[in-house]
C-alpha cells in the first residue's frame, strides 16, 4: 500500500458496531498523529451515554463534539446524535441539524465526503458492521480522493450487510476482522512518504 | 448525483460575495461546510449540471432568490425537539417569569414554527400564555407563511405527542389539533398571541425587550464573529434577569457577553444577571 499520510481517521459504523469499537480503542496508540472521529448510528432520544461507555475503555481522551470544536491529534472525538458532523477545516469540526440522510442523522456518508473534500488523499476511513447502506457513498468519494478506504471483513460483522454492499461496489485497501484493526490504525501515522 | 466537490471554494466565495452586494442577505460568515452541501443540494434539487449555471441564475434573476433563500437555509424542526429541554423551561424557567406582568418571547430562527406552538403549549399549561407575546421571526419567507398558518404534515405527530409526554406534558395531547387527512391543523387559540416575521439574525438589529429569547440550532451554522454578533444582539434585547435558551450542541462559553450570564444547572439555558 502505497498512500498518502493519514492526517484523519473516520470510523463509521451501524448495528453491531459498538462491539467493534470496544475491541480496537483500547489497544490505540496515545501517541497517535491524528483525530479519531468516530460516526455510530443510535437513537437520539434518550440521550444514550455512549460517550462515557468510550471514555471508560479508552486510554485516549474522548469528546463528544459540540459546535465548533477543535481537533488535535491522539482525540477521539464521537459525532452528537441527532446532527451531522461536518470537517470545516482541517482542525475545526462543525454540526448541522440538516435532513437525515439514508434515514440517518448522523450519516456516515456525510461526515465521510464532508472529511474527503477537506482532507483529500489524507482521509483515511472505516467501515464496520451495519444493516443499511449508509457509508457507501461516503468511502467511494474518499477512494476518488485517493485516500485510504478500510472495511470490516464481513464474516467478522455481526451485520454483515453494509461491510458487503460496499465492497462488491469498490476497493478496499484493506478488509480487517476486529482484532486486526487497532494494530493496523496504529501503522498508518509511520506510513509518512519521504 | 452531483459529485461533492462540484463546488469550488473559490466560486462560493464569489456566489457569496454577489448575493451580498445585490441582496439583503449576507451569508458570507456562515460555516462553508454547510453551506457547500446546501448548494450541492439546490444544485441537485433544481438540476443545475454546473455550479456556474447556479450564479448566473440567482445575479440574472432576482425571482430566484426567494427559492434559494428556502433551500440553502436549514428549516429541520420538531415539536417539543429535546423534551428534557422542554421540561426544564417547564419547571424552572416559566415560573421565574410568571412573576412579571407580561410576559415577551422571542423564538429567533422559528422556521416553520413547531418551537413557537410548543412553547405557546407550555405556556398555556402553566396559565401564563393571557399575558404572553410570542414574536416568530425567521430569515425565510416562505417558512414564516408557513408557521403562520399552524398547519403541520401528520406524519410526525406520535414523535411529538412522545415527545411532549417526556416534556412533562399532562393532556392529551391531540387535544391541541386537528386532524384532517394527513395534516393536523393546531387550535387557533394557540396562536392568539404569536407574531410571526422575518428577521435576519446578520443584519437586522433588536426590535424589543424580551424575558425569554430561544434561537436553538441557529448558530451552529455561523462563523465564531457572527455567532458574537448575535450574542450581542441578544444581549441587547433582553431584559435583566430574562433567558437566553441555545440548542443541545452550542455554548455561550467564551463569547464576550458571557460575563454577564449564569447558566442554569449544565442545562443550554443562560440567565442574564446584569
Amino acid at each position: 500500500m502505497n498512500k498518502a499520510s493519514t492526517e484523519i481517521l473516520l470510523i463509521g459504523g451501524s448495528a453491531g458496531s459498538i462491539s467493534v469499537l470496544l475491541e480496537i480503542i483500547p489497544y490505540l496508540d496515545k501517541a497517535l498523529s491524528f483525530p479519531v472521529i468516530i460516526i455510530l448510528h443510535r437513537k437520539a432520544h434518550p440521550e444514550s451515554n455512549l460517550s462515557d461507555l468510550l471514555k471508560f475503555h479508552s486510554s485516549l481522551p474522548v469528546a463528544e463534539v459540540e459546535d465548533k470544536t477543535s481537533l488535535s491529534p491522539g482525540y477521539i472525538y464521537l459525532a452528537p446524535a441527532d446532527y451531522h458532523l461536518l470537517l470545516e477545516t482541517k482542525s475545526l469540526a462543525a454540526l448541522d441539524s440538516s435532513e437525515k440522510v439514508n434515514y440517518s442523522r448522523p450519516s456516515i456518508d456525510v461526515s465521510f465526503q464532508s472529511a474527503a473534500v477537506i482532507f483529500k488523499q489524507h482521509t483515511t476511513a472505516l467501515l464496520l458492521s451495519g444493516a443499511n447502506a449508509d457509508g457507501m457513498e461516503g468511502l467511494l468519494t474518499i477512494a476518488s480522493y485517493g485516500g485510504t478506504v478500510l472495511v470490516q471483513d464481513p464474516v467478522s460483522a455481526e451485520f454483515g450487510y453494509m461491510p458487503r454492499q460496499t465492497l462488491l461496489n469498490l476497493e478496499a485497501d484493506a478488509v480487517l476482522k476486529p482484532a486486526q484493526m487497532a494494530t493496523f490504525i496504529n501503522g498508518l501515522h509511520k506510513k509518512e512518504q519521504p | 448525483m452531483i459529485e461533492p466537490d462540484i463546488i469550488k471554494d473559490e466560486e462560493m466565495e464569489m456566489l457569496l460575495r454577489d448575493i451580498a452586494e445585490l441582496y439583503d442577505y449576507d451569508f458570507t460568515q456562515y460555516t462553508r461546510s454547510s453551506l457547500r452541501r446546501r448548494l450541492n443540494r439546490i444544485c441537485m434539487l433544481d438540476k443545475f449540471t454546473s455550479f456556474a449555471e447556479l450564479r448566473y441564475r440567482i445575479t440574472k434573476d432576482a425571482t430566484y432568490l426567494t427559492r434559494f433563500i428556502e433551500e440553502v437555509t436549514v428549516n429541520v424542526t420538531e415539536m417539543f425537539r429535546d423534551p428534557g429541554f422542554y421540561k426544564t423551561l417547564r419547571d424552572h424557567i416559566l415560573p421565574t417569569l410568571g412573576t412579571h406582568p407580561f410576559i415577551r418571547v422571542w423564538i429567533a430562527g422559528c422556521s416553520t414554527g413547531e418551537e413557537a406552538y410548543s412553547v405557546a403549549i407550555l405556556l398555556k399549561e402553566a396559565g401564563l400564555y393571557h399575558k404572553s407575546l410570542i414574536y416568530a421571526t425567521d430569515i425565510n419567507p416562505g417558512v414564516i407563511e408557513k408557521a403562520s398558518r399552524g398547519i403541520f404534515q401528520a406524519g410526525p405527530i406520535k414523535q411529538y405527542s412522545e415527545n411532549y409526554m417526556l416534556s412533562g406534558g399532562k393532556q392529551d395531547f391531540s387535544s391541541y389539533y386537528m386532524s384532517r387527512y394527513d395534516m393536523v391543523k393546531f387550535d387557533e387559540a394557540l396562536s392568539e398571541k404569536m407574531i410571526f416575521s422575518t428577521h435576519n439574525l446578520v443584519s437586522d438589529s433588536s426590535f424589543n425587550e424580551f424575558q425569554l429569547i430561544l434561537c436553538r440550532n441557529v448558530m451552529i451554522y455561523f462563523d465564531k464573529d457572527l455567532q458574537g454578533k448575535v450574542l450581542k444582539l441578544f444581549d441587547d434585547s433582553l431584559q435583566s434577569l430574562g433567558w437566553l435558551a441555545l440548542g443541545s450542541k452550542e455554548t455561550l462559553r467564551h463569547s464576550a457577553i458571557e460575563p454577564r450570564y449564569k447558566q442554569w444547572q449544565g442545562e443550554k439555558i443562560w440567565r442574564k444577571t446584569s
